[in-house]
C-alpha cells in the first residue's frame, strides 16, 4: 500500500479511536461503581448531537454556546437516568438492573425517532474545524487532528477529578468496595450521580465530534459507537480509566487498520469489535489494564 | 381418579378446545384474524423457549434472534425450488449444493431447528466462561456478528436482498402445533431433575455446584434446548411472512422477546405465554398509534415509532415498579383454577383428592 | 499410600496475604475430626481448597488415594465429598423437598430427553429421589416443612437442611462449616446428637469447623487449631485443652 495512503489511514484510526476512548470512559467509570453495562451509554452521543443542532438552527446560538451547553445537558440527562431507571433498582438483580438499561436505551432512541423522525439530519460543522490541512505531505482535516488532543485534555481533567479530588477519592472507594463505602457514610446516590455527569459529558463531547466526522445525525446513531466503545472497555480492563482510553484507541486503530489492509474485509467492519471482545474475553478476561471479570458465584 | 390422572385430562381437553376455536378461526375467521394468531402461536414458542434460558437458568441472554435467523435462513433454502433460487439470487448465484436442495416444509423445520443448535453448541464456550453483564454482551454479539454475517455472505443468503417469494406453509395448525409442543417438552424439562437443577444454578451457582450439578451442562442444555425452538419458530415465521432479510432479524427482535418474558413473569412459562399473546394482540392494537387518525371534524396524524416508546416505557415501568411482572415464577396450575371456580370451602380440592 | 483422605502442604496466598500455610492433615475412615482457632485464621479457606471452590497456591489433597487438588467443585462434590456453608446459602425460592432433591441430581441415570418425553424411566427416578429426599428430610425432623420455601424455615432449620441437601449427595465424607452457629445451648446439644448419629448411620467419615467449645470438645476425637493459617496444635480434646499455644492464641485473641 500506498505509504501516504497508511499514514493518512494511522491518523484517521487515532482520532476514531479516541472518540472511541471518550465514550469508553463514560461505562467504565459506571461499571466500576455499579457493576452495569449502562446500555443507555451510547445514546448519549445522539442525543448530544440533536441538542448541538437545535442549539444552533433554532436558538440561532454560536457553536462554541451550544456545544458546551449540549454537553451540560447530556451530562444532566446522565443523572436523569441513573435516578429514574438505575437508582430504583441498586437492591434489585443485576439482571434487572441490565434489563432496565436496555430499556432506557431504547427508550431514548425510539423518543428521538418519534420527535425528530427517522431522516437523517446533516450536522453544522464550524468552519474551523472543517480546514483541511498539510502535514508532511499528507492532506488531513484539522478535526482528525483536534479530536485526540481534545480527548487527552478532557482526559488530563478527569484524571485530576478523580485523583486529586475528594469527590474522585469517594469515587474511587466505590468502585473498590460499594457496600463498605455506604457503610462508611459516604453519601453514595451523590457520587454515582456525579459518576453519570461526568461519563455522560464526556460521551457528549465524543457525540459531537463523531458528528462532525461523521455529519449524519438520526436516533440510532449511537448504537454501534456505544457497542464498540463499551468493547474498548473490556478489553482495556474494565473499571480501569486508563485501561478504556487505550482499548478505545486500540480498537479504533485496528478497525481502520485491518480494512486498510485488506479492503476485502470492509463489509464484516462492524463485526471486528465483537470478536476482539470474544477473544478478549477467552484468553485474557481481565482485559490489558484490568481486574478479573470472570465472576462466577 | 388422581389428581395427575385429572389433570392429564383437562389438558387435553384444554388443547382440544383450543383447537377448535382455531378450526372456527380458519372457517369464519378474516385474514387479519388468522395472522394475528400465527403471530402469536410463534411468540409463544419463542418466548416459552427464551425464557428457559433467561428465567429458569437466570442468565441474561441477548442473541435469540441469531438462532431466529440461522432457522429461517435454513428453513427457506430448503423449501425453495432451485428455479425459485436461481430467480432470487441475482447478483451472485447460491453454491452448490444449497442450489439443488430441496425437502419438505416439517424437514425444513426440523433441519432449521437442528441448525440453531449446532450454532448455539458452537459460541457456548466462550458465552458461558462468563456471566451476568458479560454474558449478555457476548451474545448481543453473536447476534450482530450473524446479522453481519447474513449480509456479507451472498452466495448463500443473497445478502441485504434476502429471500422473497417463500411458500407460505405456515398455518394455524402448524404454528399452533408447534406452540403447543414447546410448551409441553419445555414444561416437562423444567419440572424435571434436570430443571431443578437450572433453578439451582439461578439460585447460587456455588451451591449448586457443591451439591454435584455441573452448571456448563445445565446451561449448555437449555441454550441448545432454546435455540432448537427457536429455529423451529425462525422456519414457520419465514413461511408465515414469505420475505426474509436480515433486517428483520436485528436486536428489535430480542428486544420484543425480552420485554415478552418480563412483562409476563421472568422464570414463568405461562407468563411467558401470556406476555407473547399479549404481545401479539396488543402489538396490533397499538397499530392505531402510529396510524392516522380521522375524528371527522379533525386528522391526528399517525406518529411512526410511537409503538416502540410505549413498549419501552411499559418494560421499565414493569421492571422497576413491578419486577415480578404478572406471574412472578407461579405457574398455571388446574388446582389453582378449580379453586377459583369452587367458593365453597369444601368444594373443588377436596373432592378430587 | 495417601490413606482415606489427606491434604499435603495446602497453601493459598491472596495477594501477598498467606491465609493458609502448609495446612496438613490425614483423615482416617469414619473419623469426627474438629478444625478450631480464632476468626479469620483461614479455616474456611482450608474447606474452599479441599471443595475445589478455591484452587490452593501450593500442595495437595488425596482422596481415595487420587490427587483431587484443582478438580471443579462439582466434581469433588460427585466423588463423595460434600459440604455445608458457613453463611447458610440454600437455593431460597425453592422449597425444603426440591433443596434436597437437587443433591440427587448428579447421578440420575436419566437423560434429559426421557424427561422430555416423561417415560417412564423418567418418572420412576424422580419417583425414587422424592422418596429417598422425604427419608433424609424424615431423619432431620424437616419432614413436616417439605413444602415451605427454604428461605422461610427459621434459622436453626435453615442449618439442619444445610445438612440434609449436603448428606443428599450421597458423601462419604462431610465437611460442616460451623453448623451450631447461631444456636441456642439447647439446639447446640441437639446438633452434636444429629451429628454423631448421622455419622454412625451413614458411615460418614465428618471434619467440622466451629467455634463452639463445649461441642467440639464433647463430639470430636481429634482436633486441629489454626492460628493466622498456621497449625498450631493437634491431639485430643484434653490434649488440646491443656495446650499452652493454642490458650495463647484464643486469649490473645480475646
Amino acid at each position: 500500500m500506498d505509504a501516504t495512503i497508511f499514514f493518512q489511514q494511522l491518523i484517521n484510526g487515532v482520532s476514531v479511536g479516541s472518540l472511541y476512548a471518550l465514550v469508553a470512559i463514560g461505562y467504565t467509570m459506571v461499571y466500576g461503581i455499579l457493576r452495569l453495562i449502562n446500555f443507555a451509554h451510547g445514546d448519549l452521543l445522539m442525543f448530544a448531537a440533536y441538542a448541538a443542532i437545535y442549539g444552533i438552527a433554532i436558538f440561532s446560538l454560536p457553536w462554541y454556546v451550544s456545544f458546551p451547553l449540549a454537553v451540560l445537558i447530556t451530562g444532566a440527562l446522565g443523572i436523569i437516568l441513573d435516578r429514574v431507571a438505575y437508582r430504583p433498582l441498586r437492591d434489585a438483580p443485576r439482571i434487572s438492573l441490565l434489563i432496565s438499561a436496555i430499556g432506557a436505551s431504547f427508550l431514548l432512541e425510539n423518543l428521538a425517532l418519534v420527535i425528530i423522525g427517522g431522516v437523517p439530519k446533516g450536522f453544522p460543522r464550524p468552519d474551523v474545524f472543517g480546514k483541511v490541512i498539510d502535514i508532511w505531505g499528507l492532506r488531513v482535516q484539522v478535526l482528525t487532528v483536534y479530536t485526540p488532543i481534545i480527548t487527552l485534555l478532557l482526559l488530563m481533567g478527569l484524571l485530576y477529578v478523580v485523583y486529586r479530588t475528594k469527590v474522585g477519592k469517594a469515587m474511587r472507594a466505590a468502585s473498590k468496595d460499594f457496600e463498605t463505602t455506604r457503610l462508611m457514610g459516604i453519601n453514595l446516590d451523590r457520587v454515582i450521580a456525579i459518576t453519570f455527569l461526568l461519563g455522560s459529558s464526556l460521551a457528549a463531547a465524543g457525540g459531537l465530534m463523531w458528528a462532525m466526522k461523521y455529519p449524519q445525525v438520526n436516533p440510532f446513531m449511537g448504537v454501534f459507537p456505544g457497542l464498540k466503545a463499551f468493547i474498548a472497555a473490556v478489553l482495556g480492563g474494565i473499571g480501569n480509566i486508563i485501561g478504556a482510553v487505550i482499548g478505545g484507541f486500540l480498537l479504533g486503530l485496528g478497525e481502520i487498520l485491518i480494512v486498510a489492509l485488506v479492503p476485502g474485509l470492509a463489509q464484516y467492519k462492524d463485526a471486528f469489535a465483537f470478536i476482539v471482545l470474544i477473544l478478549v474475553l477467552l484468553f485474557r478476561p481481565t482485559g490489558i489494564m484490568g481486574e478479573p471479570i470472570i465472576d462466577k458465584s | 381418579m388422581s389428581k395427575a390422572r385429572r389433570d392429564q385430562l383437562l389438558s387435553v381437553l384444554g388443547i382440544l378446545v383450543l383447537f377448535s376455536v382455531l378450526y372456527l378461526f380458519q372457517l369464519f375467521g378474516t385474514d387479519y384474524q388468522i395472522r394475528i394468531l400465527n403471530n402469536m402461536a410463534i411468540f409463544i414458542t419463542l418466548a416459552v423457549s427464551y425464557n428457559l434460558v433467561n428465567g429458569i437458568c437466570g442468565i441474561l441472554h441477548l442473541g435469540p434472534n441469531a438462532f431466529i435467523t440461522v432457522g429461517a435462513y435454513t428453513s427457506a433454502l430448503l423449501t425453495m425450488s432451485a428455479a425459485e433460487k436461481q430467480a432470487s439470487f441475482i447478483i451472485e448465484p447460491l453454491i452448490w449444493p444449497l442450489s439443488v436442495l430441496h425437502a419438505p416444509f416439517v424437514v425444513s423445520l426440523l433441519a432449521g431447528g437442528i441448525l440453531a443448535t449446532l450454532f448455539a453448541y458452537l459460541i457456548s464456550y466462550p458465552v458461558f466462561r462468563v456471566r451476568g453483564d458479560y454474558l449478555a454482551i457476548v451474545t448481543l454479539g453473536f447476534g450482530e456478528v450473524v446479522r453481519v454475517l447474513c449480509n456479507a455472505f451472498q452466495t448463500v443468503t443473497n445478502g441485504p436482498l434476502g429471500l422473497k417469494g417463500l411458500q407460505p406453509h405456515t398455518n394455524l395448525w402448524w404454528s399452533w402445533g408447534v406452540a403447543v409442543l414447546t410448551i409441553i417438552l419445555i414444561t416437562k424439562l423444567i419440572n424435571s431433575s434436570y430443571g431443578r437443577a437450572m433453578k439451582a444454578i439461578r439460585d447460587d451457582e456455588t451451591a449448586a455446584r457443591a451439591m454435584g450439578v455441573d452448571p456448563f451442562r445445565h446451561l449448555l442444555l437449555a441454550f441448545l434446548v432454546s435455540a432448537f425452538f427457536s429455529g423451529v419458530a425462525g422456519g414457520l415465521l419465514a413461511h408465515l411472512i414469505t420475505t426474509i432479510s436480515p433486517t428483520l432479524f436485528t436486536f428489535f427482535l430480542t428486544f420484543n422477546l425480552l420485554m415478552m418474558i418480563v412483562v409476563g413473569g421472568l422464570g414463568s412459562t405461562t407468563g411467558a405465554v401470556l406476555g407473547a399473546a399479549l404481545f401479539a394482540w396488543g402489538g396490533e392494537a397499538l397499530r392505531v398509534v402510529e396510524n392516522p387518525i380521522n375524528l371527522g371534524v379533525i386528522r391526528i396524524p399517525g406518529i411512526p415509532g410511537m409503538r416502540m416508546v410505549i413498549f419501552s416505557i411499559l418494560l421499565m415501568v414493569v421492571i422497576v415498579f413491578a419486577r415480578r411482572g404478572i406471574m412472578g415464577r407461579k405457574e398455571f396450575s388446574w388446582e389453582w383454577l378449580i379453586g377459583k371456580f369452587s367458593k365453597s370451602p369444601t368444594g373443588g380440592s377436596s373432592v378430587a383428592s | 499410600m495417601h490413606g482415606f483422605f489427606e491434604t499435603k502442604n495446602l497453601t493459598m496466598q491472596f495477594g501477598g496475604l498467606v491465609a493458609v500455610s502448609s495446612f496438613s492433615l490425614r483423615l482416617e475412615q469414619g473419623e469426627l475430626v474438629g478444625l478450631i482457632g480464632p476468626n479469620g485464621a483461614g479455616k474456611t479457606t482450608v474447606f474452599n481448597m479441599i471443595t475445589g471452590a478455591l484452587a490452593p497456591t501450593a500442595g495437595h489433597v488425596y482422596w481415595q488415594e487420587q490427587e483431587i487438588t484443582g478438580l471443579p467443585l462439582n466434581q469433588v462434590a460427585a466423588r463423595g465429598i460434600a459440604r455445608t456453608f458457613q453463611n447458610i446459602r440454600l437455593f431460597v425460592d425453592m422449597t425444603v423437598l426440591e433443596n434436597v432433591m437437587v443433591s440427587f441430581h448428579h447421578k440420575i441415570p436419566t437423560m434429559f430427553w426421557e424427561c422430555m418425553l416423561d417415560l417412564p424411566r423418567a418418572r420412576r427416578t424422580e419417583e425414587q429421589i422424592k422418596r429417598e429426599s422425604m427419608e433424609l428430610l424424615q431423619e432431620l425432623g424437616l419432614a413436616h416443612l417439605a413444602h415451605e420455601k427454604a428461605g422461610s424455615l427459621p434459622y436453626g432449620q435453615q442449618r439442619r437442611l444445610e445438612i440434609a441437601r449436603a448428606l443428599a449427595t450421597r458423601p462419604r465424607l462431610l465437611l460442616l462449616d460451623e453448623p451450631a452457629a447461631g444456636m441456642n445451648p439447647l439446639e447446640t446439644m441437639d446438633l452434636a446428637q444429629l451429628v454423631s448419629d448421622l455419622r454412625a448411620r451413614h458411615s460418614l467419615t465428618v471434619l467440622l469447623i466451629e467455634h463452639d467449645m463445649k461441642f467440639v470438645m464433647r463430639l470430636c476425637e481429634r482436633i486441629k487449631v489454626l492460628d493466622y493459617g498456621v497449625t498450631i496444635a493437634e491431639g485430643t480434646p484434653a490434649e488440646i485443652q491443656s495446650n499452652s499455644e493454642v490458650i495463647k492464641a484464643y486469649l490473645g485473641d480475646i
